[in-house]
């Protein structure tokens, strides 16, 4: 798209947690140097960081894609499965499956998808078991 | 209130920031689970926690969050704290656990940050 200002995309593992937060301290560098306001930013901030630890803690691994128009930061994740078979149980706050690994490093609360639908202008989930989830998020500029 | 201060009320050691300890503090937040610290913090709020993995630094960067105080003596390694200082936090370590921590500040006059649930979500 002709209109895009900035276009990104990173590839985020399985249960690495490691290096979970990587690129969502990237996209707000990348969001800092555009001029975003401190405002938007901050949701940005959160809800990518929520969805990048969904996919260390709950995917096979998929990718986080950042995408800026002149009206809006749009945020997608993507992932390879495993699929989540009830959306409303999900996006219960205080629901959760995640590991104990996950919960011994502080996540795992049950607040993580409605924390960013919480943050985010637009929020959508899609989810297929056995093919995978799909989160668009849109947070407006104007 | 500013860091300066709660050093003095919670006996804390400061781990790095030092030349930042006049920065004013407005709320406080105690939590482990840093998915309701995503949740319900602001960047004028403080940060007590009992965990000092790199999450912890993370959350903070995320929220540009000003100071961090691990209670119960925690010291978190040393390759942390330098990122602690390159992200521009203040971190403290105090003796005190996380209840008598909040409970010294909360007497200093320093309250818990508010938080504001949208209408259809409200609750007891």
């Amino acid at each position: 798209m002709s209109n895009t200002l900035l276009h990104a995309e990173y590839p985020v593992e399985a249960e690495d947690y490691t290096c979970a937060g990587e690129a969502s301290a990237d996209i707000k560098r990348k969001l800092k140097q555009l001029g975003v306001s401190a405002n938007v930013l901050r949701r940005v901030a959160v809800a990518s960081y929520e969805v990048e630890l969904n996919l260390v803690i709950h995917s096979d691994g998929g990718v986080l894609s950042l995408e800026v128009t002149p009206d809006r930061v749009r945020l997608i994740s993507k992932d390879r499965g495993p699929g989540i078979p009830d959306l409303d149980l999900a996006m219960r706050e205080g629901w959760s499956t995640a590991s104990e690994t996950a919960r011994s490093l502080g996540f795992g609360a049950g607040m993580g998808l409605p924390n960013m639908k919480r943050n985010a202008d637009e929020f959508d989930i899609k989810s297929k078991v056995g093919e995978g989830t799909t989160i668009q998020m849109g947070f407006l500029l104007t | 209130m500013n860091i300066q201060d709660m050093v003095n009320v919670l006996h804390a050691k400061v781990l790095c920031g030092q030349e930042r300890l006049e920065t004013k503090v407005y709320t406080a937040c105690c939590s482990d689970l840093m998915s309701d610290v995503l949740a319900f913090v602001n960047e004028k709020t403080v940060l007590i926690t009992g965990l000092t993995n790199a999450h912890v630094l993370r959350t903070a960067d995320m929220l540009d969050l000003k100071c961090l105080v691990f209670a119960r003596g925690k010291i978190p390694g040393d390759d942390l704290l330098e990122q602690a200082d390159e992200q521009g936090l203040v971190v403290i370590t105090t003796p005190a656990t996380a209840f008598t921590a909040c409970g010294l500040l909360y007497e200093a006059g320093l309250r818990g940050v508010p938080i504001e649930w949208p209408e259809s979500e409200a609750r007891l």
